[in-house]
């Protein structure tokens, strides 16, 4: 049976595999999912937490935090889409009309 | 809960069914009517000011009231913050006409994008639950990297919208990773049970930790060193109204949350995070104004010079104490409207899609449009802090609430770096009286006129006669001061 902080850095590696894949990755679609493993990683916490201590808050809040991944997924799918019928490429690099 | 509750979230239900209604019109057949957009949406935001205000009576006598199991309460601090939003949105949405009406891109669902950013900053403010907050804060985020990308057709739109999007969803997961860690800490979200939770505890390593990923969370939104590198170029790409909106009212939410989470739930470890605070203002004030200075982009100057008030601004969190929520909420508004006005003047110079950007148009403008011209310098007189201007009141309750504080340096490195803004302030200002040149042509419709004369009238009214302000400051955060003060 693993304990709490197994689980815990569990989500702690998940966290940090995202933020490097967000970090390192140029395909938008690769970035995005590394988005997505960061926001799972929070709700594996969240559980893990919501568990030790006794309380529905952190189960209620994983809800929440599924339907904003959701929503955060549909907004970057399509500005992808956009970018892509713009530029004909979805790599992060390829866009450097603003030079920051 | 009872539907006595339920009032007490009416503002909030006004603008969600509102912008609900936005986005359904023109599928019932309204999208040839686009000119009617704007009133539907000013009528909107009408409706939900004096709902706001009703709230107020509702809880007159208490000093808050939670509702919805603490979830969600209405005190004066957010009426404060609530008024603040509906102005600047309804002021976004007169910035918005000319230049919609001139790129045919559809107008209902540009405004009912705007109306859920504001319903997401409603929630921010009324937010006394770490749910409630992030849920706002998503809120708004997802309707700004929309309107970040509005213009679909402009590569720049796009790839501003994209960067925002990529750097706005991982620090929005970070902020999220150090609430999951606060809440496995304290047991709650709830901020008046984490303040009471942390009250007896020890400072350990996981809490801390959560607590600075929080902040960096917040302190990417309101665009702080090192959290900055979206800010210039999304507000250069983005279309120039939710620049305006982004620069102000999107910033104006982030503090909202700032003040009410760390003055609530965290008082109790304040030495141990108000120096990583301070280095973090520090850094913004020295980055923004020092990176201002060498740009000829006016949209990207502005950029630098919000990250450089987000480091002002951060001052009254750092402090700690009375002056310095009083100086965060007048800064916010002195700061917001000022902000205002000076987009209203570069959305009067465009060209095209993008114009107004860079200083040369905005040559001999006192000749072609005296009255911009005048309220230019004074808003631009404002961000720089000199008297007799709003800026200076904002200023100077931020400076010396870091000085009751402790923080002498870090109120030397502001007056400091304020001293530098005038540099880049002043070049405008040189380029439109002192040079010479036809610039860019002015189109001065009679709602920007509006923007930029009700922001000067703020903007002045605040600076002459502070008495008024103050007082209403004063009520406003007496509340979250309370707290402070018997810690």
């Amino acid at each position: 049976m693993p304990s709490t902080s197994d689980f815990l850095m569990l989500s702690a590696t998940l966290f940090t595999v995202g933020l490097i894949g967000v970090i390192l990755r140029r395909n938008m679609i690769t970035v995005l999912m590394c988005i997505e493993l960061m926001l799972n990683a929070v709700n594996i916490n969240l559980v893990t937490f919501s568990h030790m201590l006794g309380s529905l808050e952190g189960q209620i809040f994983t809800i929440f935090v599924i339907t904003v991944a959701a929503g955060e997924a549909a907004v970057g799918l399509a500005i992808i889409i956009q970018l892509y019928r713009l530029k004909s490429s979805i790599n992060v690099d390829d866009a450097r009309n603003l030079n920051g | 809960m009872t539907w006595a509750d339920t009032l007490l979230l009416l503002p909030e239900l006004i603008a969600a069914t509102g912008a609900s209604i936005l986005l359904i019109v023109p599928v019932l057949g309204g999208r040839a009517r686009g000119h009617m957009a704007k009133w539907a949406m000013l009528a909107l935001m009408a409706v939900t000011a004096l709902a706001v205000i009703g709230s107020t009576y509702a809880v007159a006598g208490v000093q808050q009231t939670p509702t919805f199991r603490a979830m969600f309460a209405v005190d004066a601090f957010s009426v404060f913050f609530k008024l603040l939003f509906v102005v600047v949105i309804a002021l976004v949405t007169l910035l918005s006409e000319d230049f919609l009406s001139e790129e045919r891109y559809s107008t209902w669902e540009y405004y009912s994008l705007l109306a859920f950013a504001l319903c997401g900053m409603m929630f921010m403010a009324s937010g006394v639950s770490l749910i409630t907050i992030y849920i706002g804060l998503e809120l708004l985020a997802l309707s700004s990297y929309i309107l970040a990308g509005y213009y679909k057709n402009h590569e720049e739109s796009t790839e501003a919208a994209m960067k925002y999007f990529i750097l706005g969803t991982v620090s929005s997961a970070i902020l999220l990773y150090g609430i999951s860690l606060i809440y496995g800490v304290c047991g709650s979200m709830r901020l008046s049970t984490i303040a009471a939770a942390l009250s007896t505890m020890l400072s350990n390593d996981a809490l801390m930790f959560g607590i600075m990923l929080l902040a960096a969370g917040l302190c990417f939104k309101i665009a702080a060193v090192p959290f900055h590198v979206w800010t210039p170029d999304v507000y250069v790409g983005a279309p120039t109204p939710i620049s305006a909106f982004l620069s102000t009212g999107s910033k104006a939410a982030a503090f909202a949350v700032f003040a009410r989470v760390f003055y609530v739930a965290f008082p109790a470890f304040h030495l141990d995070w108000s120096n990583v605070l301070a280095a973090i203002a520090a850094l913004s004030m020295i980055v923004g104004n020092l990176a201002a200075i060498t740009q000829t982009n006016v949209k990207r100057m502005l950029a630098y010079s919000s990250i450089s008030h987000a480091g002002y601004s951060l001052l009254g969190i750092i402090a700690m104490n009375e002056m310095g929520l009083r100086g965060i909420l007048i800064y916010t508004m002195v700061y917001v409207f000022a902000n205002l006005g000076i987009w209203a003047t570069i959305l009067m110079l465009r060209r095209h899609a993008y114009a107004g950007e860079s200083v040369e148009d905005f040559r001999g403008l006192h000749k072609r449009a005296p009255f911009a011209a005048f309220s230019m310098v004074v808003f631009l007189l404002s961000l720089g802090g000199i008297p007799p201007t709003a800026g200076f009141i904002g200023k100077y309750f931020l400076f010396a609430a870091a000085v009751q504080a402790g923080f002498g340096w870090l109120a030397i490195v502001a007056v400091v770096m304020s001293a530098v803004s005038m540099f880049y302030y002043l070049r405008l200002v040189v380029a439109m009286y002192l040079e010479e040149g036809s610039g860019a042509e002015t189109i001065y419709s009679p709602s920007l006129r509006f923007v930029t004369a009700l922001s000067l009238t703020v903007t002045l009214v605040v600076g002459f006669i502070p008495e008024l302000p103050i007082r209403q400051v004063i009520e406003s955060s007496s509340h979250l001061v309370g707290r402070v003060v018997q810690r």
